[in-house]
């Protein structure tokens, strides 16, 4: 019963497809992080103009939201994985699975909220 | 024979094998310490997505805004916070990067899965007092 309602939590299809969803979503996260990075690293002290001209170029948009997008499928696969492994009967007897499915609700929740705010912030300003 | 714990979920009922799935009595060689962080540096940059995200808000919302979040990043609190977000994410890429290697087939060994994790170590605690040289 236990592993049924586990199946139906998970992000993708199947662990397959959950597991290339979190590599795919990994990498663009990885990319997006190293440019960011770079780009503090090359402008050191940098002004409203720079930092405000940066996120108003279109590719810069793009890839944040794509960023944000991975950051979600990932965030999910990884709190999915986690509650899975942690929040068992072993640990928690009988409410188990009430307790992990009220977690990852709240771990949606978050994740809804950054896609939201992402965009929020990209576009609506 | 000792009693283990209660694992009636288990398929498999009256098996006497000696069972030991109590985490806090195991030793962790380095690799499972270094697997575990991964799992803590994940939840703790995604909560901390948070944090940033408000930073980005702030900073893009004006130039006033801009100011403020330059004005936070003064304080030693809030240092100390984006830098244990950035020790989080360094790690948490670290780390990840290394799994896609072993996805590639490298370091799979025993002996390559104990040097990927004295890599993982050494790379990150060198990252991570950098990040905190930039904070600070």
């Amino acid at each position: 019963m236990v592993s049924r309602v586990s199946g139906a939590t998970n992000l993708g299809r199947n662990g397959l497809h959950d597991w290339v969803l979190q590599r795919f979503s990994a990498i663009v996260l990885a990319i997006y992080t190293l440019g960011l990075l770079g780009w503090f690293a090359v402008n050191p002290d940098f002004s409203y103009g720079a930092w405000r001209g940066l996120f108003d170029a279109t590719w810069m948009k793009i890839a944040t939201l794509a960023a944000i997008i991975a950051l979600c499928a990932h965030a999910w696969i990884g709190m999915w994985t986690i509650a899975t492994d942690y929040l068992t009967s072993l640990a928690l007897g009988k409410a188990a699975t009430f307790v992990r499915l009220l977690f990852q609700a709240g771990c949606v929740i978050l994740i809804f909220t950054y896609l939201v705010w992402g965009v929020q912030i990209l576009w609506g300003l | 024979m000792a009693k283990g714990p209660n694992v009636n979920w288990l398929p498999v009922k009256d098996d006497n094998r000696p069972v030991n799935l109590d985490l806090t009595k195991f030793h962790f060689p380095l690799p499972a310490i270094t697997s575990i962080l991964h799992r803590i540096s994940g939840v703790l940059i995604f909560v901390g997505t948070a944090v940033l995200m408000w930073l980005l808000a702030e900073s893009l919302s004006s130039e006033e805004g801009f100011q403020r979040v330059g004005e936070w990043l003064q304080s030693p609190i809030v240092k100390f916070i984006v830098w244990g977000i950035l020790s989080g994410l360094l790690y948490h890429l670290i780390a990840g990067l290394r799994h896609l290697l072993m996805d590639a087939g490298i370091g799979e060994t025993l002996e390559g899965g104990r040097r990927g994790a004295v890599l993982i170590i050494v790379f990150s605690v060198i990252s991570i007092l950098i990040a905190g040289v930039w904070v600070w």
